[in-house]
């Protein structure tokens, strides 16, 4: 720094007119040594998942059986069993939000028997094994051969024998399913409601709105930004928990349950069992991108001054190209 | 002109638990009136204008508007609680513009004026697009109808809200302190907004702390302090030589 630059020309025109300095940005080199490393370890996952070895007098067998997991993933009863994970996946979910929202709702009731009740369901049913009460659901017909609707300690009008429907499996995988993820809904959606502002409600009270108007029309939408990763969560969580049913009842021909028929049989679990992943990973793939557009949806009007993206594809790009933070202008002279 | 009365409150107490934030208002507003309620902050003027939509519940006293119990229905020397759809009724005809702006912000400036009545009164798209797009036009904000209240400045949105307020139809106008959180240079804005609708004969209540705006368009000024009103009358009165040592100290402090 030149003193007599800095006394004549406070303004500093005098010194911008000199060429901008080269800037050196820091080099990390402890990244170079864990890349190396991570580099050695990817090598030989790729190495172990290629390799071959002697197995039950097979000589150069492939380790994981590429093959067979090939060969199986597209066979009738692996996509018949994938469907059903997707069709018992989204039946429960679609109940459980719905049944969760009320519940919701009813826990922040102004109406304390209401709250009450809320607090009692969630306190069971988030109290006690979704695969004990699947198999709980299976045997109904147990405790009550037949169920009726009619008067309170009077005449029944409609009366059905309960056997004719534990027998559904998927029905009774619905419900099971349903009715303990409606507890854990109903807290993700008093979440997102008690997350929006007081004053929104008071808002939408001043221009006349009843609460119930409000809630739907004002507070819901906007405690969805809220609601949905978490209940993305839920729903990926959900996916997974499908494989319980085989187990649980028996049948049910969701994924897990075709997978296991089929290694029952020729004892090639690990494949099978790739198999089956391979499907899971597709379909949790697809709902995390779902639920990348849902949360653009309800993040409008919020989220549209925060970021720029719009696309899924750009998001990505930013999450893992190079931040422009990194890279460097040459500075101006001070 | 009528002479019934548009707010009306005799004696008019509130308590919150064991905090007596109101002990005993009396005040009248006359149809085309504005009112001005002025003090220092904890003084109860929001509380008052809260109760008179019901947004708080009166603890002791009578509270009219336009000659009808606020919450209430006396019948046979008994006072029935009103139900929630009767309350919701009557306060759809009053209008409320709050400190904080309050807008909707996953709607547009448009969708935020057009919701109440599409909500409350259920009134049809067509009639009601072109009704909230002269309100925002009054406003002067009919360019941004389709922008997000993020997008918006502090004197923007209070404008949006002073829109949606008035798509109701409201027969009052309840203000709480609707220029407090803005920067000073968007103040000017909504005060005009307000004028504007106080010469178009709407009856208003302002809570605020616009000396200037309460002197220039308020028709009476009441000045509260620990929940009474210390002294009340014309602006030009009261706020030019106050009486009361309370009020002549708050003055010396706020102009």
């Amino acid at each position: 720094m030149n003193p007599a630059n800095e006394t004549t020309d406070p303004q500093g025109s005098v010194v911008s007119a000199s060429p901008p300095l080269e800037t050196v940005p820091l080099r990390h080199y402890g990244r170079w040594l864990s890349a190396a490393v991570l580099a050695v370890l990817v090598a030989m996952l790729i190495h172990t998942l290629l390799s071959h070895i002697n197995r039950n007098g097979v000589t150069n067998d492939q380790r994981f059986q590429w093959s067979t997991v090939g060969s199986y993933l597209f066979t009738s009863s692996v996509m018949h069993g994938a469907l059903v994970t997707i069709e018992l996946t989204a039946a429960a979910m679609a109940v459980g939000v719905i049944f969760g929202i009320l519940l919701a709702t009813m826990r922040l009731s102004t109406n304390r028997q209401l709250r009450y009740v809320s607090w009692v369901y969630l306190w069971f049913f988030r109290g006690t094994p979704v695969y004990v009460q699947l198999i709980f659901w299976a045997n109904l017909a147990w405790l009550y051969p037949t169920l009726s609707i009619g008067v309170p300690f009077g005449p029944s009008f409609v009366t059905i024998t309960t056997n004719d429907y534990v027998t559904n499996l998927f029905l009774v995988a619905v419900v099971g399913l349903a009715l303990n993820e409606a507890a854990y809904m109903a807290e993700i959606v008093r979440a997102g409601i008690i997350a929006v502002d007081a004053g929104q409600l008071e808002a939408a009270q001043a221009l006349g709105m009843r609460r119930a108007q409000s809630l739907r029309r004002i507070v819901l939408p906007q405690a969805m930004r809220v609601i949905v990763p978490p209940t993305g969560n839920e729903t990926i969580s959900m996916l997974k928990t499908t494989s319980l049913v085989g187990a649980a009842l028996g049948g049910g021909g969701e994924l897990y349950r075709s997978i296991q028929n089929i290694y029952n049989l020729n004892y090639l679990v690990p494949p099978l069992l790739i198999t089956g992943c391979l499907w899971y990973l597709t379909m949790t793939s697809v709902l995390s991108v779902g639920q990348f557009y849902i949360e653009r949806y309800y993040g409008r009007g919020v989220d549209a001054t925060r970021s720029s993206s719009s696309k899924f594809s750009s998001t990505l790009k930013r999450s893992f190209g190079r931040s422009p933070h990194t890279e460097v202008q040459p500075l101006e002279r001070p | 002109m009528t002479s019934r009365l548009m707010v009306e409150a005799r004696g008019v107490e509130k308590s919150f638990g064991h905090v007596h934030v109101l002990k005993g208002i009396d005040l009248e507003v006359k149809p085309g009136e504005v009112a001005c309620l002025l003090g220092p902050s904890g003084s109860g003027k929001s509380t008052f204008l809260r109760c008179i939509n019901h947004l708080e519940k009166v603890s002791a006293g009578r509270l009219l508007v336009d000659g009808e119990l606020v919450g209430y229905e006396e019948r046979r020397g008994k006072l029935y609680e009103l139900t929630d759809r009767k309350i919701c009724s009557k306060r759809s005809e009053i209008g409320m513009v709050f400190q904080r702006f309050n807008l909707f912000p996953h709607l547009t400036a448009l969708e935020n004026v057009m919701i109440g009545p599409r909500t409350v009164k259920r009134s049809t798209r067509s009639d009601l697009e072109r009704q909230a797009m002269e309100l925002l036009d009054r406003v002067g904000l009919a360019e941004k109808a389709a922008n997000y209240p993020s997008q918006l400045s502090g004197g923007q949105q209070q404008r949006v809200a002073i829109a949606r307020a008035l798509c109701m139809q409201p027969k009052l106008m309840l203000f709480d302190e609707p220029t407090s959180a803005l920067d000073p240079e968007l103040v000017g804005e909504v005060l005009n907004v307000m004028k504007d609708l106080a010469e178009d004969g709407m009856t208003m209540v302002v809570v605020t702390h616009e000396i200037g705006f309460a002197r220039e368009v308020g028709d009476t000024a009441y000045f509260m302090d620990g929940g009474v009103i210390v002294e009340s009358g014309k602006p030009m009165d009261i706020l030019v030589k106050p009486q009361h040592p309370r009020l002549q100290d708050f003055l010396s402090k706020v102009l």
